[in-house]
Formats: structure tokens, C-alpha cells, sequence
């Protein structure tokens, strides 16, 4: 049982970060109607705009490891990845909007690839240590709990909890209340006729850029503090996972992005360690087959009726 | 037809051009190709740098058969594909008369045809897959292979009083899955159990599940017999989750990143090797004082391989008298007793090394000797 609640809370943290990066995936879907497969990439992205920063923000917050020092190190990687993010929907999508979609489809997996090959020339491709902005270690349980004492939960998964469940609501927030998520919304629902209104499309579509990314970036640094081993090619496993999550929840659809990815997490906990790790990418890349043949929208997404 | 001609007149002019290798008849020419470059760069750096002081050494002794020894090395970036183009380059342009090479077993399957075809003897350091000498009668090693590290770890955990071992495999890696099939193996034979058998796969990063999974089985230890990168991790993630018994684990362990990401995570922890600074025969340290004077480090497994691999051609060729290939090849095989720095070399029918294994331990930042393991 403790075994059980045990690879529960191991996969709520994987599914944390995974529904982190399919908020991106779903939220560019939702303005621009298509996937944008660099996502996973800007996650590595931001893997390393914390290695690079954070030691002169340790510095600057007192030295060592610390909770100041790693919101720092967290929102600096957020700011830089909404730039990059920002930079590559003006510099490579914004021109082909016009295009059939495909085009821009394919234009994502060059991205892809771009950043992944520049990142194995400018960072190297050898895995990097990611240094220690904040201490993970095993929280103690009091006894009192009795055979819950038996658990374990680290600061790098419960940071990983407070921080997706912070951002999860500040991005409803932005996107229920603020006038640019509201611009959003009506872009995701008509964009012609949004435009029509006076929302202006292409801020509306930098903004969600920007948005999106700056996740995948707090999702970068919270895998880094559990794994601290990055490379230049970790966001192709994990962008392909969070992509399936994003399906699975609904694309397009915000909350379908979040369950999703936390149901892709706890599927993979449980399968690998009750079923066999050999499994775990074939059961997850089977759930998006399975998802595609008995309900396309996804569990929270409306069916979409094509406009002739 | 036109391009035929220029063919012919290309061809015919490189004929005209004397062989600048030829020219040096004073010297012996012998092919070295690693991984300089690229991923596993620390591995290719290491063994370099010991074939490097092994043929300086010679030559300052004299050279062999009154010549020198012409180290040619060629980097094939830790890419894949390179090494089969080198190797013919070093074979029809230098005219190598033995080719030294590689450390990684998949790179070292790509060039062993190549020698083999040529009739060109082969020598691996550091290969530990099976399937690398089995590719024809030219290809030696001077390291142990796979079978002989996991049955050696098996022993060790024996020795130790350990009854209950949870293996944990890199599925992607031959090197993985042989080593903990011998260790299987050997372990229940001898009565040890195998409480949980899990597996990972290159390149993973969250190894809580399995992790927790070993962890409710309650082992005495936990034999990993994986890569560097991915040990670092699932070191740090068991210690986290509770999980405080001593890791093993194999020649893979041994990486620049290692300790880095682990930290002290590892403290505590085995695994078998071919090589140890630490160890306090004469020979080693003398070996260690030359490499560190030359390199300004302390060399690893890989250097001294590195090492033993050019001193066990160089020995063969002298016991030839000739660098004839059919002649060096045969000497190279009756390679019986080399007193090498990592341990007494012998080469067996298989044309593999039969020799000791060293077991380290980790701790205080660094790699301690535990003991010494006769075949």
C-alpha cells in the first residue's frame, strides 16, 4: 500500500512537469490551430538558461542553495524562454501564417531540430550537471502519521506541486479575468471575427507564445532540481510525452492539458513500476492512439464541427 | 568515357607520387583511431594519452627491431560511421602494419571487418562486448570481457554476506544486459536471491518508480551495471528516496560527470574496473608517476589499457622479428604472462585477455582500491 501511494506521488511530480509543457502545446493550438513541436525544446531551453544564471543569482541571493536563490534562478529561466519563445513565432511562423497549415507544421519540426543541434554545438553535447540551487532532500514525515511516516516526499517534488499548482492558477487567472487572455479566448473561438472587433492578432499571439514557454521554462529548472543532469536533447522525449497529454486532455482546452498531464504521469509510475519499464513509452504513445480512435477531442475537449 | 580517362590519369599520377611513409623505412608505422571529440571524448582522451607514453617509452628504449614507432591517430568524433573510414584510411594511406582502437564496443565492431579483410591485426584496449573478437582471427583484446565482470561483481556480493539483490538494467545497453546476466547467474547459483529485477533505458531520468519499487523488496544491495550519466542519477534519486544500501556496478561507472552529479550519493558504493591509481604494486606506481609527469593528471582504467595495448604490440612485433601481418598476428595471439599495468595478460584461443579485475570503492570524492580479483 505504502509501496502504491509511494509511485502515486512519483507520478503526480512527473505529471506536474508534463502538464506544465502541454499547456503550451494547447494554448498555441488554441490561437494558431497548429502544434508547435519546438515546445519540448524551449523546456531544454530552459534547463539551461538556469545552468547559465544561476550561479551569479546564487551569488547575488547570499551563496548557497536557497529558496530565494532558486525563484531567481526560476523566473529568470521563465523570462528568458518567453523571449525565445516570443522570438520564434515572429522570426519563423509569423511569416508563413498565411501558408496552409502543414507548412508551419513542418516549419515546427525544423525549429525542432535547429534547436536541438545548435544546443549540441553551443552547449556541448555531453550532459552537464545543473547545479544545486536549492537542496533536495527527503522531507521527514512524523511518526504520528503511523505507516504514512513510511513515505517519502522531497523538496524538489513538493516544490514541484506548490509551483505548477501556483502557475495553474495564475494562468487561469490571466486567461478568465485579463483583457489579452479574454483577446485569447476570442482569438481560440474566431480569429477573423476577433480581428474584426479590434483585437489585435499578433500581440494576442506573442503574448501566448510567450506565455506557454515561460511554463516550459519553470517546467525546465523544476526537473533539473529532481535530475540534475541536463543535455541538449532532453526535451525530445519529454516534449513528445507532454504532446500526448495535451491530446489526451483535449488540445486546445487549458484544464484538458493540466489532467492530461498528470494522468500521463501517474500511467507511467504505475506501469513502470508494476508492469515493466520496458512498456512505459509504447503504453503512453498507445494511450494517444487509443484517445484518437475512441474520442479525437480528447477526455475534456468539445467535438469540433468542421464549417463547410 | 571522358570521365574514365581522368580517372585513369588521377590514378596514374598517384602512382607517381612517392608514399611519404614509404620513404621512412627507419620507421614502423602503427594506426591508433579514438574517440578525441564527441561524446565519449573522456574515454578516447584517456587511452590516447597511455598509448601515447607507452610508444614514447619504446622509442626512447630503442624502438623495436632497431626502428622507431610511428604512432598515425586519427579522432573518429565519437560518430558513428567514422571509425570504418579512418581505419581504411590509416590501412591503404599510412600502410599500418597494427591498428590500435577503440574503447567503445560499438565503434570497435565497425573497424574489426575492416582489419580483419585486410589482415591487419586489431588490438582493443577496452572493449568489453563479447562479439568484438568474434569477429575473425586478427582482432584481440587485452581487456576482460562482459561475463567475467558480472560474475565478479557476484562473487564480491557474496563475500560480502549479501542474500538479497535487486538488479536494476539499461535495456538499450548489450553492455548492460550481459553484465547483469552473468551476475544473475553466478548470484542464484551460489544461492543468493533476486528480490526485484528492473529496468531503464538510456537517456531516462526519473528513476523514482523503479526505485521505489526495489526499495519495498528490501535488498542488501543493488547491482546497476549501466553508463556513468544515468548511474549518477539513479544514485542521487535512491538516496533521496530512502534507499541506503551500496550500489555495484561495473567499468561503465568510471566517467568525468560521475561524482559531479552524484556528489556524495555514491559514498559507499562498489564496482569492478580494470585499473586502479590506488593500488600499491611498484609497477603501478611508476606508471602513475611517468603518466602524471607526461599528462599533469592521474590517469584511469582507460590510459592504462591504453598503455598495455601499445606495450603488448610492441613486444609482439619484436617476438616476430618482422612486422609481416600473418607472422605479428600469430605472435600476438601467443601473448602469454605480459606483465601489464593492469594486471598479468594472457591472451586466450578466443583471443581475449584473461586477467584480474580491480573492485573500487567510492568515497571521499574519488575512487579507493577495495581488492584485487583473480580470473
Amino acid at each position: 500500500m505504502i509501496e502504491f501511494l509511494q509511485q502515486l506521488i512519483n507520478g503526480l511530480a512527473q505529471g506536474s512537469i508534463y502538464a506544465l509543457i502541454a499547456l503550451g502545446y494547447t494554448m498555441v493550438f488554441g490561437v494558431l490551430r497548429f502544434i508547435n513541436f519546438a515546445h519540448g525544446d524551449v523546456f531544454m531551453l530552459g534547463a539551461f538558461a538556469g545552468l547559465y544564471t544561476a550561479p551569479s543569482l546564487l551569488k547575488l541571493c547570499g551563496g548557497g542553495p536557497s529558496f530565494p536563490g532558486a525563484a531567481a534562478v526560476l523566473l529568470a529561466a521563465m523570462l528568458i524562454c518567453a523571449v525565445i519563445g516570443i522570438l520564434i513565432e515572429k522570426l519563423c511562423y509569423r511569416p508563413l501564417r498565411d501558408r496552409p497549415r502543414l507548412t508551419v507544421l513542418i516549419t515546427a519540426i525544423g525549429v525542432s531540430l535547429f534547436l536541438e543541434n545548435a544546443g549540441q554545438y553551443a552547449f556541448g553535447a555531453d550532459p552537464q550537471s545543473f547545479p544545486e540551487i536549492i537542496t533536495d532532500r527527503a522531507l521527514e514525515i512524523p511518526e504520528s502519521w503511523g505507516a504514512l511516516s513510511a513515505l517519502t516526499l522531497t523538496v524538489g517534488q513538493l516544490l514541484v506541486f506548490g509551483v505548477t499548482f501556483f502557475l495553474l492558477i495564475g494562468l487561469r487567472a490571466i486567461v478568465r479575468h485579463t483583457r489579452t487572455g479574454m483577446a485569447m479566448r476570442a482569438l481560440s473561438f474566431n480569429p477573423v471575427a476577433a480581428s474584426l472587433m479590434g483585437v489585435n492578432t499578433d500581440v494576442v499571439i506573442s503574448f501566448t507564445f510567450g506565455l506557454g514557454s515561460a511554463l516550459a521554462g519553470a517546467a525546465g529548472i523544476l526537473t533539473s532540481i529532481q535530475q540534475p543532469s541536463i543535455d541538449p536533447l532532453m526535451g525530445i522525449n519529454i516534449g513528445l510525452k507532454a504532446f500526448v497529454a495535451a491530446v489526451l486532455g483535449g488540445i486546445g482546452n487549458i484544464p484538458g492539458a493540466a489532467l492530461g498531464g498528470i494522468l500521463i504521469g501517474l500511467l507511467e509510475a504505475l506501469v513502470v513500476g508494476y508492469i515493466n519499464p520496458s512498456y512505459r513509452d509504447a503504453i503512453v504513445f498507445g494511450v494517444l492512439i487509443l484517445i484518437l480512435l475512441v474520442k479525437p477531442s480528447g477526455l475534456l475537449g468539445k467535438p469540433e464541427r468542421e464549417k463547410v | 568515357m571522358a570521365m574514365l580517362r581522368s580517372l585513369l590519369v588521377a590514378g596514374a599520377l598517384t602512382l607517381l607520387i612517392p608514399n611519404p611513409n614509404a620513404a621512412a623505412a627507419e620507421e614502423i608505422p602503427i594506426g591508433e583511431y579514438a574517440s578525441l571529440t564527441g561524446g565519449s571524448a573522456s574515454f578516447g582522451q584517456s587511452s590516447h594519452k597511455g598509448t601515447e607514453l607507452a610508444v614514447e617509452e619504446i622509442n626512447a628504449a630503442g624502438g623495436v627491431l632497431g626502428k622507431k614507432l610511428k604512432l598515425i591517430t586519427e579522432d573518429d568524433q565519437s560518430q558513428a560511421g567514422q571509425p570504418a573510414t579512418i581505419v581504411r584510411k590509416l590501412i591503404s594511406q599510412d600502410k599500418v602494419v597494427a591498428v590500435l582502437g577503440e574503447v567503445a564496443s560499438s565503434k570497435s565492431l565497425e573497424a574489426a571487418p575492416i582489419c580483419q579483410q585486410n589482415k591487419i591485426p586489431m588490438i582493443t584496449p577496452a572493449s568489453t562486448n563479447p562479439k568484438v573478437t568474434e569477429v575473425g582471427d586478427y582482432i584481440f583484446r587485452i581487456c576482460f570481457i562482459d561475463p567475467f565482470q558480472g560474475t565478479v561483481m557476484a562473487k564480491f556480493a557474496r563475500s560480502k554476506g549479501w542474500k538479497k539483490i535487486a538488479v536494476l538494467t539499461d535495456v538499450k545497453q548489450d553492455y548492460s544486459v550481459g553484465l547483469a546476466e552473468f551476475f544473475v547467474k553466478d548470484f542464484t547459483a551460489n544461492g543468493g536471491e533476486i528480490v526485484r529485477d528492473q529496468k531503464y533505458s538510456t537517456g531516462d531520468k526519473d528513476f523514482k518508480p523503479q526505485l521505489t519499487s526495489i526499495k519495498a523488496a528490501r535488498p542488501d544491495a543493488i547491482f546497476i551495471p549501466g553508463y556513468y550519466a544515468e548511474v549518477a542519477l539513479i544514485a542521487k534519486q535512491a538516496r533521496l528516496l530512502g534507499l541506503k544500501v551500496p550500489l555495484l556496478g561495473g567499468d561503465g561507472w568510471v566517467g568525468d560527470s560521475l561524482l559531479k552529479v552524484a556528489g556524495h550519493s555514491l559514498d559507499g558504493s562498489f564496482f569492478s574496473c580494470h585499473f586502479s591509481a590506488d593500488e600499491q604494486s611498484p609497477d603501478t606506481r611508476n606508471f602513475v608517476a611517468k603518466f602524471k609527469a607526461k599528462h599533469g593528471e592521474i590517469p584511469d582504467d582507460m590510459a592504462a589499457l591504453g598503455y598495455d595495448s601499445a606495450m603488448i604490440l610492441a613486444d609482439a612485433i619484436r617476438r616476430a622479428g618482422t612486422t609481416d601481418s600473418a607472422k605479428l598476428r600469430d605472435a600476438i595471439a601467443a601473448t602469454t604472462h605480459h606483465d601489464g599495468i593492469t594486471g598479468n595478460i594472457t591472451l586466450d584461443s578466443a583471443r581475449n585477455a584473461s586477467k584480474p579485475a580491480v573492485i573500487l570503492t567510492v568515497g571521499n570524492g574519488g575512487f579507493q582500491f577495495v581488492e584485487t580479483v583473480a580470473p
